[in-house]
């Protein structure tokens, strides 16, 4: 397994530097250093000398990707590209355009995120599949009917509408949780209890339609009806064996996001007031703040990566037959 | 034959069953203490500060800069114009706006010279003039906030000195408030002029630096010594060490400014954070090794001598501003305007600033949360966006803006004023279609301002706040003329006491004038088509845009948008390959200059990268403007300004579009709220009743329960055919259950 772990960490390599490069051919394509200068130094008063001391303090006076004028290595070295993005593989984020320190704003804002995508993800996993078996139990019922409608509509309706809709009843008509905010400690939790709800109830619709075809694949098995003739019932059937048998499809879904937790969400973050990691790469494209967009990029993409190699390694303990080499 | 098969109950053990009892039973505990607590469920603060002499506010985007030699923009002046003190500031109730001492025992007087260092009199022609010298006299006495910078041992010598990244560690140093010790010391001559030095510092970055550099004497040098200083030597540049010809301290509280030439306007500068006190302590502190690590910046971290200092900075999440116990001591002004004392506006008068003991920014991103929390009480104060525009105003029969009944009820007041700027549509006057000074292109540019029906646009896209502009200078700045005597006769016909756009038809007159009768070029015969270029990404711009086209129709002039990413505008306008566009600009300071320098041909964003976006450039314009700029408030000034603006007006660079009228909400337990579009410094002024606002916010605010086991009792409802179906199949018999299948 260690051979198995090492090499799908040398494969992450490339596709993090892949990734890193197509980070930066993008951000310059639509923007170029004197953009960025002008976004950062502000709309009044700009003159051509700030630009471009701006952009010698903020190391973007260099040549994109090829530096021309240079010798040997230096070609490539001696580059914006080269310069912006060899740190990040030591995990040296750098500074934002404005001169924050991005690693101490990631370690700041990531605690916001996980206190509201944890929650939902481990409670929303934990409704889902609950009611996803529900429906599995009461199958080829009219409450299976019912439910599966109820599903659908719940999937059609848009996030935001959730949102708002949560923030106007909980927060404005009934008054029972502030309407948005953040506080540290145990003080978050009166702040994270709404979000967390939306973010479970916005997620019944697909998660449970997920698993329900999942779980019903399941069910029409040899060992579901072996069990049954042996008179176990229905819930010991449900949740001990077919739970468990359908395990591999509910962890490739659910483990490579786990680390991506820390991500936050964009919308959820935004309408909350919540000082999390999902605005703050928003955020930073609307700055043109290219340090964070690529911090925050690099980051995502190692993060899932992460995460796909935890998901195969997890099939390992659900499922003896799976062998990693 | 059938055989009875005694039904078969598998039960399986639920231990969570108790626990889920027991989970229920303390949350309905919980709920039943909360309820008993005075505070509302949804009261975002903590408990205890609900009858604190607490201002609550709010910021949807973090400040980028917080350094008063950096910060510009308006969102960071919020912040930075509470803590930090320029030497002067605008009278709060006064207009129209009148500079008075903050830091200075009095407004400082230019005394001029010709270029021989003679002193010439005041009222000698500007040509003559080489060099206006000003001397700015400090208070006694002034001192800075407690700050660690400043934190000194028994012999005086700085506490936090050569430190680096293993010694903050080592002192578990994460903010700048986990340093055990601060201290202070008096502002001196010296601070201001370091402060002036820091505006030519590479490290630094000021937006005004270039502007500063033409005015004060050998600024631009320090900056080109600066640069290849810090070229040879990476470390901290203390600035003490290089000389600044046209500033030097003179005594211990008095320092003086040298400007090229004769610049009246210095005195607005002097009255922005750009020119606040720095001391060298808190500028060598924030370089030490580590510090930007861990972001303890001078961006980040202010040291000022203002009514409040920054104890709270998470830009992330909330900046709390506490009263600053060093604040050197300023009263409540006794007099105002006309109509300030029947407000209630002079109720404070002689009252010890600040009235707050605490100011709190919380971040919010969207405009529908901040508004349902200004509603319950959260906020004190709010403006209006579209989305709660009917929620908050409507309109009277004869057009007059009143509050909704739902708001009335509250208390909650409302406050307007037309802010000093300008929105604006440009020609580009390069442009060969459009551009131009030949007769025919001032008709068709007449012509298109008549047909662009900006009190309509007011209207519908601004929900009527906002006044159509007559010219480049907005109501409330000095060369503004109110009535019939300031209406564009271009564009507009006085009547029945108001202006009165001119009709669509005198439109088409003067477009069949400059030979382009219905649209078509008569020289060429091919229909006009012009050309906006425009930033349009929201979903309401759709409509906006349309909306342009139509009034181009009414001409039947075809009006093509091109939209695109504001890199690529930015580009067109440097580049001067727009043709139309929209600008608009935000006085720095109440002076017609501030306005009229957007039309100065000198400025042309093309030629020289200034704001004159238009690329105006007419030799009469230019010539009063050389004049005016520099002359006092008075009869012949705004004769001058007169006349530019007509000679503006006939030329038609900028369809004149509209200054923006500002709407705030108040609750009715927040005092002393005037708009004041000039400074910046108002959270002094401010008085809260807290007792009143808990009482308010605990009556709004009342938890409402029963829905909620409406909402359990659905759920349940839900639940029980399954649990019946449930029961059912536990209990059926095997025979039954395989007819079932």
């Amino acid at each position: 397994m260690f051979a198995y772990i090492l090499r799908r960490t040398l494969y992450a390599i490339p596709i993090l530097i892949g990734v890193n490069l197509i980070t930066f051919v993008l951000f310059f394509v639509v923007n170029t250093p004197d953009d960025m200068a002008r976004m950062h130094l502000g709309m009044k008063r700009v003159t051509p000398e700030a630009i471009t001391q701006w952009k010698v303090e903020h190391g973007y006076d260099k040549p994109l990707l090829i530096n021309d004028a240079a010798t040997g290595l230096d070609k490539l070295t001696d580059t914006v590209f080269f310069e912006k993005s060899v740190r990040l593989f030591v995990f040296d984020f750098g500074s934002s355009d404005d001169g924050r320190s991005i690693g101490e704003d990631i370690r700041q804002r990531m605690w916001p995120s996980l206190a509201i995508a944890l929650p939902v993800f481990l409670v929303g996993l934990l409704v889902t599949i609950t009611v996803a078996l529900m429906i599995v139990f009461l199958h080829a019922t009219y409450i299976d009917l019912l439910a599966v409608v109820t599903l659908v509509v719940l999937m059609s309706i848009s996030g935001l509408f959730y949102i708002i809709g949560g923030q106007f009843l909980f927060g404005k008509v009934l008054h029972l949780v502030p309407v948005s905010g953040y506080d540290g400690g145990f003080n978050a939790i009166k702040f994270v209890i709404l979000p967390v709800l939306i973010g479970v109830v916005s997620g019944i619709g697909s998660g449970g339609r997920w698993y329900r075809t999942i779980f019903l694949e399941e069910m029409g098995k040899d060992y579901v009806r072996t069990a049954r003739a042996k008179g176990i019932g229905e819930r010991i059937v449900l949740f001990r064996h077919v739970l468990k048998n359908a395990m591999i499809p509910i962890l490739t879904g659910v483990v490579v996001v786990i680390p991506t937790l820390f991500m936050g969400s964009l919308i959820m973050e935004s309408f909350f007031a919540v000082p999390g990691l999902g605005s703050y790469t928003i955020d930073a494209i609307h700055a043109q703040d290219f340090a964070v967009v690529r911090a925050m990029v690099f980051l995502g993409s190692m993060l899932y990566v992460l995460g796909l190699l935890l998901t195969d390694l997890s099939y390992t303990f659900v499922d003896p037959r799976v062998r990693l080499s | 034959m059938t055989r009875n098969i005694a039904p078969v109950r598998v039960t399986t053990s639920l231990p969570f069953r108790p626990k889920l009892a027991g989970i229920l039973f303390w949350t309905l505990c919980l709920l039943v203490l909360s309820a008993c607590t005075r505070q509302p469920w949804n009261d975002p603060y903590p408990g205890n500060d609900a009858r604190a002499n607490t201002l609550y506010s709010s910021f949807s985007l973090r400040p980028k800069h917080l350094d008063p030699a950096q910060a510009y923009s308006s969102n960071e002046y919020t912040i930075i114009a509470q803590i930090y003190e320029p030497p002067l500031q605008y009278h709060y109730l006064k207009r129209p706006y009148t500079l008075i001492p903050a830091t200075t025992t009095e407004l400082p007087e230019p005394v001029y010279y010709d270029a021989k260092g003679k002193r010439l009199k005041a009222n000698v022609p500007d040509k003559r003039i080489a060099y206006s010298v000003y001397d700015i006299h400090i208070r006694k006495g002034i001192r800075y906030q407690p700050h660690p910078a400043l934190a000194v041992d028994g012999e005086g010598r700085a506490l936090y000195r050569d430190l680096d990244g293993a010694a903050l560690d080592l002192m578990g140093i994460r903010t700048l408030y986990d340093f055990p010790e601060t201290g202070s010391r008096e502002v001196t001559a010296d601070d201001y002029v370091y402060e002036i030095k820091r505006l030519a510092s590479p490290d630094v970055l000021s937006p005004i630096g270039g502007l500063m550099g033409e005015y004060i004497v050998g600024l631009s040098d320090l900056g080109e010594r600066l640069r290849k200083a810090k070229a040879e030597n990476k470390g901290f540049l203390d600035l003490r060490d290089y000389p600044l010809e046209g500033v030097e301290v003179v005594d211990r509280y008095t320092f003086r400014v040298k400007v090229n030439g004769k610049y009246p306007q210095l005195r607005y500068w002097l009255a922005m954070p750009f020119f606040a006190p720095m001391p060298y302590e808190a500028d060598r502190f924030y370089h030490q090794k580590g510090m930007a690590e861990r972001n303890l910046t001078l961006d980040w971290y202010p040291v000022g001598t203002g009514p409040f200092m920054l104890t709270e900075n998470d830009p992330n999440r909330r900046m709390t501003l506490v009263r600053n116990p060093n604040f050197h001591g300023e009263t409540y002004p006794g007099s105002g305007e006309s109509g300030d004392e029947a407000a209630g506006l002079l109720r404070d008068a002689g009252k010890s600033l600040p009235l707050l003991d605490r100011v709190v920014f919380s971040l919010e991103k969207e405009t529908i949360p901040y508004w349902n929390k200004f509603l319950q009480g959260y906020y004190d104060a709010s403006g209006i966006s579209s989305d709660s525009f009917d929620q908050a105003i409507q309109f009277g029969s004869s057009g007059e803006i009143n509050l909704t009944p739902a708001l009335k009820a509250k208390g909650i007041k409302l406050n307007t004023a037309v802010d000093a700027s300008i929105f604006y549509m440009g020609f580009n006057m390069m442009d060969a279609d459009i551009g131009g000074y030949s007769e025919d292109r001032r008709r068709l540019r007449q012509a298109i301002s008549i047909a662009m029906d900006y009190e309509e646009f007011i209207s519908i896209f601004a929900n009527g706040r906002g006044v159509a502009a007559q010219g480049p200078i907005p109501p409330g700045i000095f060369g503004y003329r109110a009535g019939k005597a300031g209406i564009n006769p271009y564009v507009y016909n006085w009547s029945n006491g108001r202006p009165q756009r001119k009709s669509i038809d005198d439109a088409r007159r003067l477009l069949r004038e400059a030979g382009y009768e219905h649209g078509i070029d008569t020289r060429t015969g091919k229909p006009l088509v012009l050309h906006l270029d425009i930033t349009a990404t929201g979903p309401d711009d759709k409509a906006r845009l349309e909306w342009f086209r139509k009034q181009l129709q009414k001409l039947e002039i075809q009006l093509v948008i091109r939209n695109t990413d504001y890199n690529r505008f930015q580009e067109k306008m440097r580049t001067g390959n727009a043709q139309i566009f929209m600008w608009g600009w935000n006085a720095d300071y109440p002076d017609p200059e501030n306005f009229l320098f957007l039309l100065y041909g000198p400025n042309g964003k093309v030629k020289s990268h200034g704001e004159n976006a238009a690329n105006y450039d007419s030799p009469e314009f230019n010539r009063l403007f050389d004049r005016v700029k520099t002359m006092a408030n008075g009869t012949e000034r705004q004769r001058l300004i007169d006349q530019m603006v007509d000679v503006a007006r006939r030329d038609s660079p900028w369809i004149w579009g509209m200054h923006p009228k500002s709407f705030g909400l108040h609750h009715a337990w927040e005092h002393n709220g005037k708009p004041n579009l000039m400074a910046n410094n108002t959270l002094k002024y401010i008085r809260i009743d807290p007792d009143e606002r808990a009482r308010l916010r605990a009556e709004w605010n009342r938890p409402i329960l029963w829905p909620l086991f409406g909402l359990l009792g659905l759920l349940a409802l839900f639940l029980l055919p399954a649990f019946l179906e449930h029961r059912r199949r536990e209990y059926r018999n095997g025979l039954t259950a395989g007819r079932d299948g």
